[in-house]
């Protein structure tokens, strides 16, 4: 099982995904943290076949607001990529799913973000959010291990 | 529609540029009346506040200009200070230090011939709808960046923003083990870059030619990474400590990032065109070979073969990570002592994108008391700009979306790094008719 935080501290809301795996990290959790980009996201998740990742999300909805998606078969609904390389977390699931390269199972935990300025802190309801985030990853978590039979995180 | 007699073209995002800028272009007629590559991205500033910084700070300071291109600015850095500090490094060091530039250019050419430049001449919007229907060319594309990836992390501790380039060498330097271990892959990246080569001289090129100074290294014997003279084709032949009596930035209104130009000429081009165009006879025979087979040779004027010219680059990296593998035995000393001193250094250093000129000025205590750092972008800008007004006047018979499409095409032919020169592109081409239609 392999949580990715994706997206950028720096960013205000767009550091979320980051502050999420970060937090998880410290429980325990095998959690990597990723700036979005395409090529890297594949090859991170090219090592696990169980994987939720987090990122900042735009859809519209309330700031704060926590999706949880299943990559494999929903439409991811939209995302922020503070890549520079045109290629952010959206693009990196649609090549995967191309490609043949997409973990047996993919998870995308988005949290709607309001504001993504430089160097700007967490949206209060951003900042709330990471917490609803952080204890929704870990009851998957520890819902694969108990499916796997070891109630043990890694 | 912007009045009568006048049309306006809009592409909010250039897309598959690295950072975020706007091209504006207005037409009027068969005349080309105005070409802005906008910048508007924040000034960063990095000059600055490098001012109070030790010496040994500037190359893991500078590597976050770049996400894509940090291994040329901590080479410039670490070149730059041993310059100004009277370092001599060991020559294992040197040879690891073209080896971990040899990691970056795999990464950064395959990003930009696969994936933000492959889709403009088969006709897709990005790589994912090209992926869909040429899979084996993505996966080739996703196998050779991981492998410059690879390069990159044995030797810099991570792949971004790699953190073991210091002044006097590396912090740490790999086992023979660590580097052979990557020799399988990068057998198969030489020949995958063999064939990325004739793929894309396989592909159409817009006929499109412009008399440009090429600025690039030259060495005595070698492709340019670290070292070298600078020359050109207009008769340029200086140390990189000339480089300011040469050259001179120049602050224009539409852009938070400067141009460049050569002292009493203009613009110029750096890259790989202008490595190519002046190096061809410092290729390892394998690529001189494929190029030559390709019809592909000096004088490439065509900036849309860019895409080739970087392919042939692709094999020399392949090829010149497995000479250094061959020949690496770990340096006796990894890293030199450095002793605080006075002093002023200046270096260039060949980014996957052209050069990169550094120059740092050192108190007693070691601390930089001055900062000067001219991305290849900035370098370009200028003449993007006047290959766009002779292009877009190429094009004026074109529907506007088309012709908007094809400078937008045009633009990623520089694969700008606009995150280096300040950081996204919107392009505006403006119509405006002179007599009825």
């Amino acid at each position: 099982m392999l949580v990715i935080g994706c997206g950028n501290r720096d960013r205000s809301d767009d550091g979320a995904g980051v502050m999420v795996a970060e937090r998880v990290r410290k429980l325990g959790v095998h959690a990597e943290i990723c700036t979005g980009e395409s090529l890297a996201l594949i090859e991170t998740w090219s090592r696990a076949d169980d994987v939720i990742l987090v990122d900042a999300v735009v859809t519209g909805a309330p700031a704060g607001k926590v999706w949880l998606w299943n990559a494999r078969s929903q439409r991811i609904q939209g995302s922020v990529s503070t890549s520079t390389h045109g290629l952010g977390v959206a693009e990196a699931i649609e090549l995967a799913h191309l490609l043949g390269r997409l973990p047996h199972r993919l998870q995308v935990l988005g949290i709607e973000g309001r504001r993504f300025d430089i160097g700007g802190d967490l949206s209060p309801e951003v900042a709330c959010a990471v917490e609803e985030a952080v204890q929704r990853v870990v009851a998957e978590v520890l819902r694969h291990y108990r499916a796997h039979g070891k109630l043990k995180c890694e | 529609m912007t009045g009568r007699g006048t049309k306006t073209i809009r592409v909010d995002t250039l897309a598959r540029v690295e950072g975020e800028g706007s091209l504006y272009i207005k037409l009027v007629g068969d005349r080309v009346a105005d070409v802005k590559l906008k910048i508007y991205e924040p000034p960063r500033l990095f000059e600055a506040f490098l001012r109070g910084r030790h010496f040994s700070e500037a190359a893991d300071i500078t590597a976050r200009i770049c996400g894509i291109c940090p291994v040329a600015y901590q080479m410039s850095a670490v070149h730059a200070m041993e310059r100004a500090l009277g370092v001599r490094i060991d020559p294992e060091v040197r040879l690891l230090r073209r080896l971990f530039y040899c990691g970056e250019w795999i990464e950064s050419h395959t990003l930009h011939v696969y994936m933000l430049h492959a889709p403009d001449f088969l006709g897709y919007p990005d790589v994912i709808a090209m992926a869909a229907d040429h899979r084996a060319i993505v996966e080739s594309a996703l196998r050779l960046k991981k492998i410059g990836n690879r390069i990159v992390q044995v030797l810099g501790g991570r792949e971004i923003h790699p953190i073991s380039a210091a002044v006097g060498g590396f912090y740490k330097v790999p086992t023979k083990q660590q580097l052979s271990d990557l020799v399988p892959e990068l057998e198969w990246a030489l020949e995958a870059s063999l064939e990325t080569v004739r793929w894309t001289a396989s592909l159409e090129f817009p006929n499109f030619e412009q008399d440009y100074e090429f600025v690039a290294l030259r060495h005595p014997d070698e492709y340019p990474f670290n070292e070298g003279r600078l020359v050109s084709n207009r008769g340029l032949d200086i140390d990189a400590a000339e480089y300011e009596d040469h050259f001179v930035e120049l602050h224009v209104k539409h852009s938070n990032a400067l141009h460049s130009v050569v002292r009493g000429r203009g613009s110029y081009l750096v890259g790989p065109l202008a490595r190519f165009n002046l190096n061809f006879d410092r290729l390892p025979e394998v690529a001189r070979t494929v190029a030559l087979g390709v019809g592909l040779r000096p004088p490439v004027k065509n900036l849309f073969r860019s895409i080739v010219v970087r392919a042939v680059e692709l094999v020399f990296a392949c090829a010149e990570a497995l000479r250094a593998i061959h020949e690496y035995e770990p340096p006796a000393v990894p890293r030199a002592e450095v002793a605080n001193r006075t002093g002023v250094g200046q270096a260039i250093t060949e980014a996957p994108r052209g050069i990169l000129y550094h120059r740092y000025a050192l108190d007693e205590k070691g601390l930089i008391v001055a900062a000067r750092i001219v991305p290849p972008t900035s370098q370009n800008l200028r003449q993007i700009e006047d290959d766009l007004r002779e292009y877009a006047a190429c094009l004026v018979a074109w529907p506007i979306e088309e012709a908007t499409w094809k400078c937008e095409q045009a633009v990623r032919s520089y694969d700008p790094c606009i995150s280096c020169a300040t950081h996204s592109l919107k392009v505006v081409v403006e119509r405006e008719e002179t007599g009825e239609d």
